[in-house]
């Protein structure tokens, strides 16, 4: 029993492989003769297959395929076809959005429309697999509460690539799809608005992300815990209490003042990580739309404080006369 | 544990240490705190680094000065177009400094004639006329970013006859590229913006032409304000580059919690101001109209002239050579005797 307290599992157990539940209706079987991977055993299920793919699985694999072949293939040649700086600069490399010149209109496809396309193919893509994740979790009998946090993600995902940009009125304004390029444009994106941590959603998502990693250890760490008395089986014990959850109850009312049931801390940490991408997503929404300088509106809202002036006072050169150019 | 797992774990090891080692500074890092107190205004250095650069910028003495000869330089030496009415023992003066600022190695030969150091057949002695030039207006008109402390010769030279940090139009925008996204310079690897992938030809447009830097808008609400999300990137990328050069945070000119507002700025945000306007002056008319008179080898990829940048002067350090002034020795060199004498020679074509 004291292997399960390691983040290794260092036991594994070797049988024949799982079958799977007996699937109902028109569901095509799983295909494929099961393997192990000692490795994958090592963090999590050491069996890999049979597979299901589908025809929204094949069709999700194929756009997403297309979409990583036109942003690798544009990064390639980017560096003249050079493999070798190719894997050098990969995370310099990047597909650009259209110049914002185009507005929404479609660009030649050396001007951003390859870019069009990629996002085309990606979320497509994205939404199929959402698609599937949906119908695989009904198939199971299972509830679909994956497939509403995958949703989530999927929403600011959507509102950088595409709602947003065409509220705006032009492609020029997502983001690109490349290592640091991604990341520059995030803190060109706060530049240009005026300091985006003065977003109240973008604060909000900080909290519910920061939250999110808090609720997550905490968690792990609790089960962990108990699992000597059985807390890892955590739909019985919500349901049945047993020694596990009355002692993880009490250690959180001795050093939280309050604690969570084995039903409830997974409502909250499902909350937590789906309100992180959803506030997210209309921060970014009320970005350049509604909003044009974030520090200016927290000022005008009384967010953001006044601080003492320590530094002589400095006009703006700009705005003297004769002021070069 | 078995053998692929010794292996993988044998390469993460090998990968966590080349990023620690690799890209981290060895502690302690001193902070310098420049604002009021709990709203991150400071400046962070690296010790080890602050000494070697210390070591690679210090000023040289200057010469000893000269009694006058009481002839001006003008009635002694023939062929002189500037800082004619200069004393002739300290044209002599100054011109041995130049050489040691300039081309030590070298010597006189690299700009004269050894046979006629009247002669104004080597296209250096042309530029290093105009650069005379250049260093008066740098110093008369542009106390702004100067001040008192002023340039000479060797704030850019620094005893190598092309100076060390200087920049050419990046050629990649015209390359061919088929159907693949045109070639931007944009997401490359790039020392010159600090290894970011932000755009790296943003001297041209910046330093060079006069683009506008400033995207923030200035109301809280939407007033029509267009600048783009790429526009900020442009800008970013002109700022990163004068944090390298200056080896400085973004906070040594501007309040991070709002970038644009002057109110809140640091007094070296003006100075810095003067000084990206000084180098589209220094660039646009003395150093782009130089371009015909440099031999092909002193050109760049696309036959433009070399241009110089907030690199060239400050060498990573906040002032050039820790602010030592070495024009208060050479006082010709600051302004009026060269730019009495300019007027009559106009710029080379």
């Amino acid at each position: 029993m004291i292997g399960y307290q390691n983040i290794f599992t260092q036991v594994q157990v070797h049988g024949t492989a799982y079958p799977g539940v007996p699937m109902t209706g028109k569901n095509d079987p799983r295909f494929g003769k099961p393997l192990f991977v000692h490795l994958f055993g090592m963090i999590g299920d050491a069996q890999v297959g049979p597979i299901y793919l589908g025809w929204l699985g094949v069709a999700s694999l194929l756009c997403g395929f297309i979409a990583f072949e036109i942003i690798g293939l544009n990064m390639w040649a980017s560096v003249g076809w050079d493999p070798i700086q190719f894997v050098r600069q990969l995370p310099w490399l990047a597909l650009e959005p259209p110049p914002p010149s185009y507005g929404l209109h479609l660009p030649p496809l050396d001007q951003g429309g390859w870019w069009l396309m990629a996002g085309f193919f990606l979320t497509a893509a994205i939404l199929l697999w959402w698609t599937r994740m949906y119908r695989r979790a009904r198939a199971l009998g299972m509830g679909t509460h994956v497939a509403w946090a995958f949703a989530s993600a999927i929403w600011l995902y959507l509102v950088l690539g595409f709602i947003r940009p065409l509220l705006m009125g032009s492609w020029g304004e997502a983001v690109p799809f490349g290592i640091f390029p991604h990341l520059d444009w995030t803190a060109a994106l706060s530049l240009r608005y005026g300091n985006l941590f003065y977003n109240p959603f973008h604060m909000l998502s900080i909290v519910f992300l920061y939250g999110s990693t808090l609720l997550f250890a905490m968690h792990g760490a609790t089960i962990l815990a108990v699992s000597r008395f059985g807390g890892e089986r955590e739909i019985e014990q919500a349901v049945d209490r047993g020694t596990a959850a009355e002692r993880a109850a009490i250690f959180w009312r001795w050093t939280m003042g309050f604690n969570a049931t084995f039903e409830s801390i997974h409502r909250w940490a499902w909350w937590f990580a789906v309100l992180c991408t959803f506030a997210g997503g209309i921060g970014i929404l009320l970005t350049g739309t509604v909003v044009d300088n974030w520090y200016l509106w927290a000022v005008k809202h009384g967010v953001a404080p006044a601080y003492p002036h320590v530094y002589p006072i400095t006009i703006d050169p700009a705005t003297l006369p004769g002021a070069p150019k | 544990m078995n053998f692929a797992l010794k292996i993988a774990l044998g390469l993460a090891v090998v990968a966590g240490a080349a990023v620690t080692f690799g890209t981290f500074e060895l502690p302690p890092a001193k902070q310098v705190q420049t604002g009021y107190r709990g709203v991150a205004m400071g400046q962070i250095f690296h010790p080890a680094t602050i000494a070697k650069q210390q070591a690679l910028n210090q000023s040289p003495a200057a010469d000893d000065p000269q009694d006058p000869s009481g002839q001006k330089s003008s009635e002694v030496y023939q062929n002189v177009q500037v800082l004619k009415d200069l004393d002739s023992n300290e044209f002599l003066r100054l011109m041995n400094s130049m050489t040691e600022w300039v081309s030590p190695e070298q010597g006189c030969a690299y700009c004269h004639n050894q046979e006629n150091l009247a002669d104004d057949s080597l296209y250096t002695k042309v530029v290093a006329r105009r650069m005379l030039q250049m260093v008066a207006n740098i110093n008369g008109a542009w106390k702004t970013h100067v001040g008192a402390t002023g340039v000479t010769c060797y704030t850019c030279h620094r005893g190598n006859p092309v100076p060390q940090n200087i920049w050419f139009n990046d050629p990649r925008p015209t390359e061919p590229h088929g159907l693949s996204q045109e070639k931007l310079a944009k997401n490359v690897a790039s020392k010159l913006i600090g290894s970011t992938s932000l755009p790296s030809d943003v001297l041209a447009d910046f330093l060079d032409k006069k683009d506008e830097i400033r995207v923030n808008s200035t109301t809280a609400l939407p007033t029509g304000d267009r600048h783009s999300i790429k526009q900020a990137e442009w800008t970013y990328g002109l700022m990163i580059h004068l944090s390298e050069s200056l080896g400085v945070n973004c906070t040594y000119c501007h309040n991070s919690r709002s970038f644009y507002d002057w109110d809140q700025s640091p007094p070296q945000r003006a100075t810095a101001w003067y000084g990206i306007r000084m180098v589209r002056d220094l660039n646009t008319n003395y150093l782009d109209p130089l371009a015909g008179t440099f031999p092909h080898n002193r050109l760049g990829p696309t036959g433009d002239g070399p241009k110089l940048d907030c690199a060239t002067c400050h060498n990573g350090v906040y002032k050039p050579l820790y602010g030592v002034s070495l024009l208060k020795d050479y006082p010709e060199l600051a302004g009026p005797l060269i730019q009495a004498s300019a007027a009559e020679m106009p710029p080379k074509p």
